[in-house]
């Protein structure tokens, strides 16, 4: 009797098509046109960016849209040191969960600061890429630049941490 | 045991709009709150049935509790199977004693995907899943079983399609082939979905529904996964369920069948029993629109709506998992 | 909901390159398949399982060893498939059968290349067809053919 075999190659490949819903195609197509719009909870007021299909706090859909500026608070960071595919960012880069002015929670994206210089507090800006690059995606906003205005206080993103 | 009955069903079948999981269940679950007269804050216990493979991303449950409004902090628990099975875990946690309500929903959206194709990864990964088998290729090996064995001829297949689907026979009959003796109609249409059960346990579910639908009996069996190692023109693991659950302890007045596949229907249907007076599926079953992880839970709502409204005194549910009827829930309620 | 804008979709592949263990029963089993041979296993009760199992499904105690089976043995049922996908066995129309080889009481799935579905009938008799270079894994069996063919 030959030696047993130990293992197989067992690949699993599936394709799909998948739909971001309503709510979030909406976000999505207004990025197309250089706004960041969000939505606002009718129950808790809240406003959420990326808006969700329901609050999730309060599982109400969303209500009336809030154009943010696009302006916002670094509030937590990391420095990425690990290469993986796609990336575009020449490492170390930094990806922080910035709140934005106007909204409740944090958004996540990419801030083009020397990961030495980056810190929790630091006021930045988008910055979007060109009208004719934009697509239904966040990476029409190519990332988020220091504003050079001093930093928010500790107490301006606590909460959100 | 403690006494718990089905109070309020809700559902949403199809989606042409192209809502997200989380807009088509927080509607539903509101409407199932609403209609048992309970708040969320009244829920103990929250459990959902889906399959992450529906649209390729892991945990994509855990983003659907938006619809629930996890806040503050809930109970909860997931099933990766149909809501039939997050209802048996809900009717569970409720013999604990220590809640009275739980919230159980299903959904998912099949169509994002080759459910086809995506049901092969649930097979036997070293001798079956590397052939490259699909979901109705399997089903159409227990047809050609049962039909071989007397158990149903083509024309029983396309009459259960003809009853779901208000189709007439000869045009089903003269349908080509797709995996013989199955044509495409034998399965019934992959469809998305979103449904809510609210489970309520002694006297206060009398105090949310004027007609509880008691669950009388529960049970699910399931049986070996190897194809050829089991008898695929019977369901041993339907008759125990039917057992263990007491189908048989009085008359059914209706009963709703998970059989996305028409040889199913009629394999289901002969394992539990049924008479004549028995009313099958008078939603139209899973073969006349089949939301995939939602169809089962489907069932006993639909099943429980009679109860409700005072048509039935009896029902039952059935719900199914697995290539050929391999794991099978069966459900009994009924009236005061 | 406004159908002004209606919802995006984007394509999606969902990707594992996985390896997996197969243990020491099937690990003799495919070894058997890279040899040619087909082995089954032997429960307590004495009978012969096709593909292996690790425990006998009927009372859960572990099968007690591998024995050969025959490479031919008779259709139990099947299906004709005129529009093969992608990942089936075969890329013309072929059958899908279950097949009880001979001294194995469960039947294994595979592919049997009938040529049409007028040459599949329950019952009938096939033989496995070998791919001619095996590695160890269920497609060593490249299908099975009808055994009266020459």
């Amino acid at each position: 009797m030959s030696e047993p075999v130990k293992r197989i190659k067992a690949p699993v490949r599936f394709d799909y098509t998948v739909g971001a819903g309503l709510t979030l195609s909406r976000f999505l197509a207004a990025l197309v046109e250089g706004r960041l719009v969000a939505r606002r909870c009718p129950g808790c007021t809240k406003v959420y960016v990326p808006p969700r299909g329901a609050c999730p706090t309060c599982a109400l859909p969303p209500g009336e849209e809030v154009v943010l500026v696009g302006t916002g608070t670094v509030t937590t960071f990391c420095i990425v040191n690990v290469p993986f595919e796609g990336q575009t960012m020449k490492l170390p880069y930094v990806y922080a969960s910035v709140l934005l002015d106007g909204a409740d929670i944090p958004l996540l994206h990419l801030v083009d600061v020397p990961a030495a210089q980056a810190r929790m507090g630091m006021r930045v800006k988008a910055e979007w890429v060109p009208p004719s690059e934009r697509r239904p995606t966040l990476e029409s906003i190519r990332w988020f630049c220091p504003t050079g205005e001093p930093d928010a206080p500790f107490d301006a993103i606590k909460e959100h941490l | 045991m403690r006494d718990v009955a089905v109070v309020s069903f809700q559902k949403r079948i199809g989606n042409a709009d192209g809502l997200d999981e989380v807009e088509l269940l927080a509607p539903t679950i509101a409407a199932a709150l609403a209609g048992a007269g309970l708040a969320r804050r009244d829920v103990g216990f929250t459990v959902s049935g889906s399959c992450d493979y529906l649209g390729g991303r892991p945990f994509s449950f855990v983003t659907v509790l938006d619809a629930v409004g996890a806040w503050p902090p809930i109970r909860e628990s997931h099933v990766e199977m149909d809501g039939a099975w997050a209802l048996y875990e809900a009717w569970v946690a409720l013999q604990h004693g220590d809640i009275d309500v739980a919230l159980v929903y299903a959904f998912g959206r099949p169509t994002q995907g080759d459910l086809n194709r995506v049901l092969g990864a649930q097979l036997d990964p070293y001798c079956v899943a590397p052939l490259g088998a699909d979901a109705l290729s399997l089903e159409a090996l227990q047809a050609r079983a049962m039909i071989d064995a007397g158990r149903c001829t083509e024309n029983d297949l396309a009459a259960a399609v003809g009853r779901a689907r208000g189709e007439p026979m000869e045009a089903l009959l003269a349908a080509p082939y797709v995996a013989s003796p199955l044509r495409a109609h034998d399965r019934g249409p992959i469809v998305d979905g979103a449904a809510a059960v609210v489970l309520v346990a002694g006297d206060r579910a009398r105090a949310c529904c004027a007609r509880p639908a008691w669950i009388r009996g529960i049970d699910h069996r399931i049986e070996a996964p190897a194809l050829g190692a089991r008898d695929l023109t019977r369901s041993r693991s339907v008759e125990r369920a039917a057992e263990g659950a007491g189908v048989r302890a009085g008359p059914v007045d209706v009963a709703e069948i998970d059989a996305p596949y028409s040889h199913q229907e009629i394999l289901v249907r002969g394992a539990l029993g049924l008479g004549a007076s028995t009313a099958l599926n008078p939603s139209g079953g899973a073969l006349a629109a089949w939301p995939f992880m939602v169809s089962g839970l489907l069932r006993i709502g639909e099943a429980a709506k009679h109860i409700h409204a005072g048509g039935a005194g009896r029902a039952i549910a059935h719900a199914t998992s697995g290539a050929c009827l391999q794991q099978n829930l069966v459900c009994v309620l009924e009236a005061e | 909901m406004s159908a002004a804008r209606p919802a995006l979709t984007a394509p999606y592949v969902l990707e594992y390159t996985y390896r997996r263990s197969v243990g020491p029963v099937l690990g003799e089993f495919l070894a058997g398949l890279r040899d040619a041979r087909v082995l089954g296993a032997r429960t307590a009760g004495g009978r012969t399982l096709v593909p292996p199992a690790e425990y006998d499904p009927d009372t859960s105690d572990a099968t007690v060893g591998l024995v050969e089976v025959g490479q031919s043995g008779e259709v139990t049922t099947w299906t004709w498939i005129d529009r093969p996908l992608p990942p089936h066995p075969l890329q013309r129309p072929f059958a899908w059968a279950l097949v009880k080889l001979d001294g194995a009481d469960t039947a294994i799935l595979h592919a049997v290349d009938a040529g049409s579905a007028g040459g599949m009938k329950t019952g009938m008799r096939v033989r496995v067809r070998w791919r001619s270079e095996r590695t160890g894994e269920i497609a060593d069996i490249a299908c099975f053919e009808p055994e009266a063919r020459s």
